[in-house]
């Protein structure tokens, strides 16, 4: 901007002609100020109006709840009872839903991931790298509705005959294990809902895995490759430790997916609101589940009320996710810093 | 140029506030319950077509219905539970039946064929009480003399999402089985205490289609259209009758239309009538701040009573009797202006 203040002095003549073209050029410094100024303006309004949208959705959370806070208090979460025609309601049912099919997810989906994507960084022949991982992304573009009517139709059935009895057969009469997998095996409950969640956040942590394993320098591990370490070792002392910030961020983003779920979990979960057994195939609910199902023919008062308590308990609850693995997250860095 | 193309969309947007306006008066919305709303979207396509006139329908759900009028967001609601006399004076509201429908329990049980099972309305919420919990039961065997019962355990399967149909279940259940209206009670969504819950009359089609040994309750538009295996059940007068046309009219014909639209066609008297019956309701407010939006509403649901029973029949609803229609016409005298006038409709 300043070469082009130059040129418009009053003794520059030979630069007339040029001139003619172009806009003059205090006019061009105002605007750019301007603009400068705007954008500054705007970029600082996307940043409140973040702010103000969580404090907006969390303060209208709590008078929606209000009636049920009021009523219940913190009692509200130990209580198994949802009765809508005698108007009581307490949500211990359905955290319990909530946690448990997020829990197994993770269970599940959380090895699988690091293996497919360690198997596409470090194993996989150079041909298979690029289909397979885009394979593994489309899963992720696959509607969570068509999960949950693919888990109802076909899995629900697989998983009842070929996982479920054999389980059964396996720990009858064994305590505690015999309990988890009583009940009759009809392919719905927390262990389906929790495998389908595993399913979906798959891509999810695997994508965000394979990313992060990638950036790992390649001397760092040719360096390993090079002491004579075995694959396995490169991959646990080298590239791990390099990548866990990543590889932990990637968990809670699945995490996070599998706690706000809807659909597909409505469709095998089974939707009752028992808490009698705990068996994994039992029928149960989950928090999105019950908002999905019950919210529009809930009428004013406790019923709704509850429901959005219930959506105030699962905005902390993500809320603590995120908060435990940023907490997490700082530790680690702390612990590198000392041994370095 | 720019003078004349401005000129062009000025006009262009004038015109199209004039249509716009035009267009607003012969144009009605409704909102409510989704058990009739194939059936409402069926009638506005075809009253579209022969006035021109278009009627918008939201399936919301009952409970969102009655919130939607009831906050004037829309011109009619809709609901599959009639709202208690007292509940429409204290809000201001009518309501009218349009169409009738049943609710059908279904059973899948290997060698069982459809309408071969009987079973009354005291096991049926047994079962679903959780007390009669094999198909061999001795009150089930009693019920099938020659029919062979699998020695399975009942899988009951309710719907789990809040709706019109679990009302008009529950409803019934509740005046034939002294525990169930104990300990459960009537509701869009109760307490179940046993069985699995589907999403919506496909959700519990789908979860009896696919588990063996299981019971569950649908629409009979539902059972018809996927030629479900359903159960006959006793009536009031201990007769068994099956899901049809004719069984859902003999109910709705013994309710006393004339003294209150509040009928809830559960238990109905008469040898032929099909015991879990249940209209389904319009409501409106009886004093309109927009007549014309009233005319326009009334004067779709005359069409549709004139003209509509055919489609209502294609669609497996079933059509209120004639002597209903009166009733229910006469009654629209109730919906007036502001300043006392009824609005009218013909």
């Amino acid at each position: 901007m300043s070469t082009l203040t130059v040129s418009s002095a009053p003794g520059a003549h030979a630069l007339a002609g040029a001139q003619k073209n172009m806009p003059p050029p205090r006019k061009f410094r105002i605007s750019g100020v301007l603009a400068d100024r705007v954008f500054a303006l705007l970029a600082h309004a996307a940043a409140w109006l973040t702010l103000a949208t969580l404090a907006g959705i969390l303060v209208s959370l709590v008078i929606g709840a209000w009636p049920a806070i009021d009523a219940y208090g913190l009692g509200f979460l130990t209580n198994s009872v949802w009765d809508p025609v005698k108007d009581e309601y307490g949500g211990l049912v359905m955290i319990y839903g909530t946690l448990a099919t997020s829990a197994i997810a993770l269970l599940i989906a959380v090895p699988v991931s690091f293996g497919i994507a360690l198997f596409l960084t470090e194993l996989s022949p150079g041909w298979l790298r690029r289909p397979l991982g885009t394979a593994i992304e489309l899963l992720a573009a696959v509607p969570s509705i068509v999960y949950g009517m693919w888990g109802l139709m076909v899995f629900g059935p697989i998983l009842a005959t070929w996982v479920q009895a054999p389980l059964q057969k396996l720990f009858s009469g064994v305590p505690y294990l015999g309990a988890l997998v009583s009940g009759p095996p009809v392919g719905i409950g927390i262990l389906s809902a929790g495998i389908i969640l595993a399913i979906m956040i798959i891509p999810f942590i695997s994508a965000v895995m394979r990313d992060v394993f990638e950036v790992t320098p390649t001397l760092l591990k040719e360096s390993a490759y090079g002491l004579g370490s075995t694959t396995w070792e490169v991959v646990s002392k080298v590239v791990l430790p390099y990548t866990k910030t990543g590889v932990l961020g990637g968990i809670m983003l699945g995490l996070g997916r599998a706690l706000g779920e809807t659909m597909a979990v409505t469709f095998v979960i089974g939707n009752m609101n028992q808490l009698d057994s705990l068996s994994l195939f039992a029928a149960a609910n989950s928090i999105t589940s019950a908002l999905a199902n019950e919210f529009a023919e809930a009428g004013e008062g406790l019923h709704q009320a509850s429901l959005i308590y219930l959506g105030l308990v699962l905005f902390f609850i993500t809320f603590v996710v995120l908060g435990l693995s940023k907490i997490l997250l700082l530790r680690l860095q702390k612990n590198e810093g000392a041994r370095s | 140029m720019n003078g004349s193309m401005i000129r062009i969309l000025v006009s262009g947007a004038v015109a199209a506030a004039f249509a716009g306006g035009a267009y607003a008066q012969q144009e009605a919305t409704g909102a409510g319950a989704s058990f009739p709303a194939p059936l409402y979207a069926k009638w506005a396509s075809d009253y579209n077509k022969a006035t021109g006139v278009r009627i918008n329908y939201q399936s919301v759900g009952s409970g969102a219905g009655i919130h939607q009028i009831d906050a004037k967001t829309v011109d009619f609601g809709a609901s599959d539970m009639p709202l208690e006399d007292k509940d429409l004076a204290q809000k201001g509201l009518m309501q009218f039946p349009t169409v009738i429908g049943g609710v059908v329990p279904v059973v899948n049980i290997q060698g069982i064929e459809a309408g071969q099972m009987k079973l009354s309305g005291h096991v049926l919420g047994d079962i679903y009480l959780g007390k009669i919990k094999r198909w061999n039961d001795p009150a089930i065997v009693a019920l099938n003399p020659g029919v062979k019962l699998p020695d399975a355990d009942i899988s009951p399967v309710r719907r789990a999402d809040g709706s019109g149909t679990s009302f008009i279940f529950t409803n019934y259940l509740s005046k034939v089985n002294a525990e169930w209206k104990s300990s459960v009670g009537v509701g869009t969504t109760v307490k179940w205490p046993t069985g699995a819950g589907g999403k919506g009359n496909e959700g519990v089609a789908a979860f009896v289609g696919r588990l063996p040994n299981s019971i569950g309750y649908v629409e009979y538009a539902y059972v018809k259209q996927n030629k479900m295996k359903y159960v006959q059940l006793s009536n009031s007068t201990g007769t068994f009758v099956s899901p049809e046309d004719k069984a859902f009219k003999a109910a709705a014909a013994g309710a006393e239309w004339n003294k209150s639209f509040y009928q809830i066609l559960t238990d109905e008297p008469g040898k032929d009538s099909w015991p879990i019956t249940g209209a389904t309701f319009i409501l409106m407010h009886k004093v309109q701040d927009k007549p014309m939006q009233a005319t326009t509403v009334l004067k779709f649901f005359d069409w549709a009573y004139t003209h509509g029973d055919k489609t209502a029949a294609d669609l497996d609803y079933v059509p209120m009797p004639d002597s209903v229609k009166a009733v229910i016409m006469k009654a629209w005298g109730e919906i007036k202006d502001s300043s006392g006038k009824a609005v009218t409709f013909k």
